[in-house]
């Protein structure tokens, strides 16, 4: 028995998702007393595979195919069960990335496992089998989840368990997999990169903005504050219906979910739908000029003042502080 | 073409979520449901598909009676024929498991979901059937073109958009952009009205998890209110708390 992880290399490397999924495996790993592997597509550098074994991967499993340098997720998928299969997982960690939320479903019916996505806590284990915690009802709600399945396929939420070094020794092993030709019918032509340079996925901080900055030639302070704190910026959904920003940064119930360490939402009222996508963020300060905006019940710092005077503000206030840090 | 959307019965995006005295599902009293809006995407698309290069659409639920509503919300925008499959779909790979055991001799062009339903968010369904019929799925599916028998689509990522074509038959799920939300027309609902819902007995299948305790969210501890011009006070208070 072992946790498998699987670890998306993008482009070569392993990011934040990854990391905490390992991190979040070895947790596992240390409570059922077995062990942590990776499995991942495509050749990268030693100091790749080495930070995956810094998270306490202890084998690394590298399929090197031809076929595969881009992500095919039914045959990523296959290649993940078969890995899982020849080393007995019982526990499948994939993190909550879009790719990795595309494999995961095939994964389990490949291991007949039971799926359990958007975890949010460690896997326990007692007699009546596994369990997890998980958000459900959009953020509105935590289930507790429980098989009796002896396998399991877990997403793990982005943000949900911090990151923990854990040295083991990261051997890598070359793993002979040879993709089907229908895990090969989806071809991949070309990825089109977003322009924002941090993925909202991905990111601790968040700086989001609403129609309460009336159009799309006011989004240069609020570019300027996520450049300076190293944040993804995001907005509302009507912002992106008419066109202000593009449609990858909407935020909520129909647009992406997110739980960052800080979301910043400067003229969003904080509509349900909204807060369905966001609520789950640790920190959440909200800027807005009506002090009755319902935002301000789900906020942790509450700013009832003009965006146009705050956010200026702010930045030359985070700015000051980055001279003196 | 044959085009099947699959659709989830949710309680609309307003609700009040609250729990049964159990605390194990949800206390549907004055809960109103709806299509989940990502289903909603993939019947629109459906819809026209239908009418630009021609199709023929099923609806199709898994669910008790109670759903037959929400069905006819569905038919009313797109939708030939229905069916209902009589089963609570308390687990992803039960529902999956029904939907592939209905599909699998139907021969299908096109499968298509919403990227997740806005009650379970599990992002699963999908996937399991095209495993389970052996299809290939693109999943988060943000433009679908037909050309004869091949599909160029355009999926979400982290941090872009992927294209890739793909010859059907093929499953999808939606995520926004894949189509506008259309308005049901008064000639939809109407016809919706009198179709009828054809109702399958479902086949035997374990449910794979439970649903042991549903609880609320903890609740914020109150917001502290700074005034504008204490914005070095902001960061201040983010910076102790490590949130910068
Ligand atoms: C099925 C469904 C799904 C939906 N999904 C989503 C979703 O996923 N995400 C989403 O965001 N919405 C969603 N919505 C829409 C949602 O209901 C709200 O309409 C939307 O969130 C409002 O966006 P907003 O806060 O930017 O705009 P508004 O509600 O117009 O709020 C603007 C805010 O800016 C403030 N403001 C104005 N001027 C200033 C200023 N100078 N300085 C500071 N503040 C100022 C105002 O006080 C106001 O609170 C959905 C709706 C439906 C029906
Ligand atoms: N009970 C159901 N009947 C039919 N389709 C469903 C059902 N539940 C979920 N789906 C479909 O599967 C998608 C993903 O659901 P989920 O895996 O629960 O997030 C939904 O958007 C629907 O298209």
């Amino acid at each position: 028995m072992a946790i498998l992880v699987f670890a998306e290399n993008v482009n070569g490397v392993f990011k934040k998702p990854t990391f905490e999924a390992l991190s979040y495996a070895t947790a596992i790993a240390k409570n059922l007393g077995t062990e942590v592997h990776a499995v991942c597509f495509g050749k990268v550098s030693d100091d790749q595979y080495k930070s995956l074994a810094s998270y306490g991967a202890s084998k690394i499993f590298v399929i090197n195919h031809s076929s595969l340098s881009q992500f095919i997720g039914p045959a990523y998928a296959s290649g993940i069960a078969a890995v899982a299969k020849q080393t007995q997982a019982q526990i499948i960690v994939i993190p909550q990335t879009y790719n990795g939320r595309a494999v995961a479903p095939r994964v389990a019916v490949k291991l007949d496992a039971s799926m359990f996505s958007g975890v949010t806590s460690l896997v326990t284990k007692s007699s009546n089998g596994f369990e997890v915690q998980r958000s459900a009802y959009s953020l509105k709600a935590i289930e507790n989840l429980s098989t009796n399945r002896d396998k399991l396929v877990i997403t793990l939420k982005s943000n949900a368990y911090k990151l923990e070094k854990n040295e083991a020794s990261g051997i890598v092993e070359n793993f002979a997999f040879e993709p089907s030709a229908k895990d090969l019918a989806l071809q991949p032509k070309q990825v089109i990169k977003a322009s924002s340079k941090i993925s909202l996925t991905e990111a601790d901080i968040v700086v989001s903005a609403g129609r309460g900055l009336k159009g799309p030639e006011n989004w240069g302070m609020v570019e300027e504050l996520a450049d300076l704190l190293g944040a993804a910026t995001a907005c509302s959904k009507p912002v992106a219906d008419v066109h202000w920003r593009p449609h990858h940064e909407h935020v909520g119930q129909t647009g992406i979910q997110i739980s960052p360490n800080l979301y910043i939402a400067i003229g969003i009222s904080g509509a349900i739908q909204h807060l369905a996508g966001v609520s789950a963020s640790k920190n959440i300060v909200v800027v807005n000029s009506d002090a009755e905006a319902p935002f301000f019940k789900a906020a942790d710092i509450g700013i009832v003042g003009d965006a146009f005077q705050v956010v200026p503000a702010l930045i030359e206030s985070v700015k000051k502080y980055k001279t003196s840090h | 073409m044959k085009i099947l959307v699959c659709i989830s019965h949710v309680p609309d995006t307003t609700t009040k979520i609250q729990f049964d005295a159990e605390g194990k599902a949800l206390n549907k009293t004055g809960v109103t449901f709806i299509v989940c809006p990502y289903d909603e995407f993939a019947l629109s698309r459906a819809a026209e598909l239908k009418e630009k290069q021609g199709a023929n659409v099923t609806i199709l639920c898994v669910g008790k009676a109670e759903v037959d509503p929400t069905i006819r919300k569905a038919i009313a925008i797109v939708g030939d024929q229905a069916v209902r499959i009589d089963a609570e779909p308390l687990d992803a790979f039960y529902v999956a498991k029904q939907i592939a055991e209905y599909a699998k001799s139907q021969n299908f062009d096109l499968i298509m979901f919403g990227k997740e339903s806005i009650d379970f968010n599990g992002s699963q369904v999908s996937g399991m059937v095209a495993e389970l019929l052996d299809l290939p799925d693109v999943s988060f599916a943000t433009s679908i073109d037909i050309n004869g028998k091949t599909a160029t689509l355009t999926r979400e990522i982290d941090g872009g958009k992927e294209e890739l074509t793909c010859d059907l038959p093929l499953v999808l799920s939606a995520q926004k952009g894949l189509a506008e939300w259309r308005i049901a027309n008064v000639k939809g609902i109407m016809a919706a009205r009198t179709k009828q819902i054809q109702v399958i007995t479902p086949v035997d299948f374990p449910y794979y998890t439970t649903t042991t305790k549903l609880s609320q969210p903890p609740a914020k501890q109150g917001c502290i209110y700074l005034k504008p011009d204490e914005t070095d006070k902001l960061v201040q208070i983010l910076s102790e708390k490590g949130a910068i």
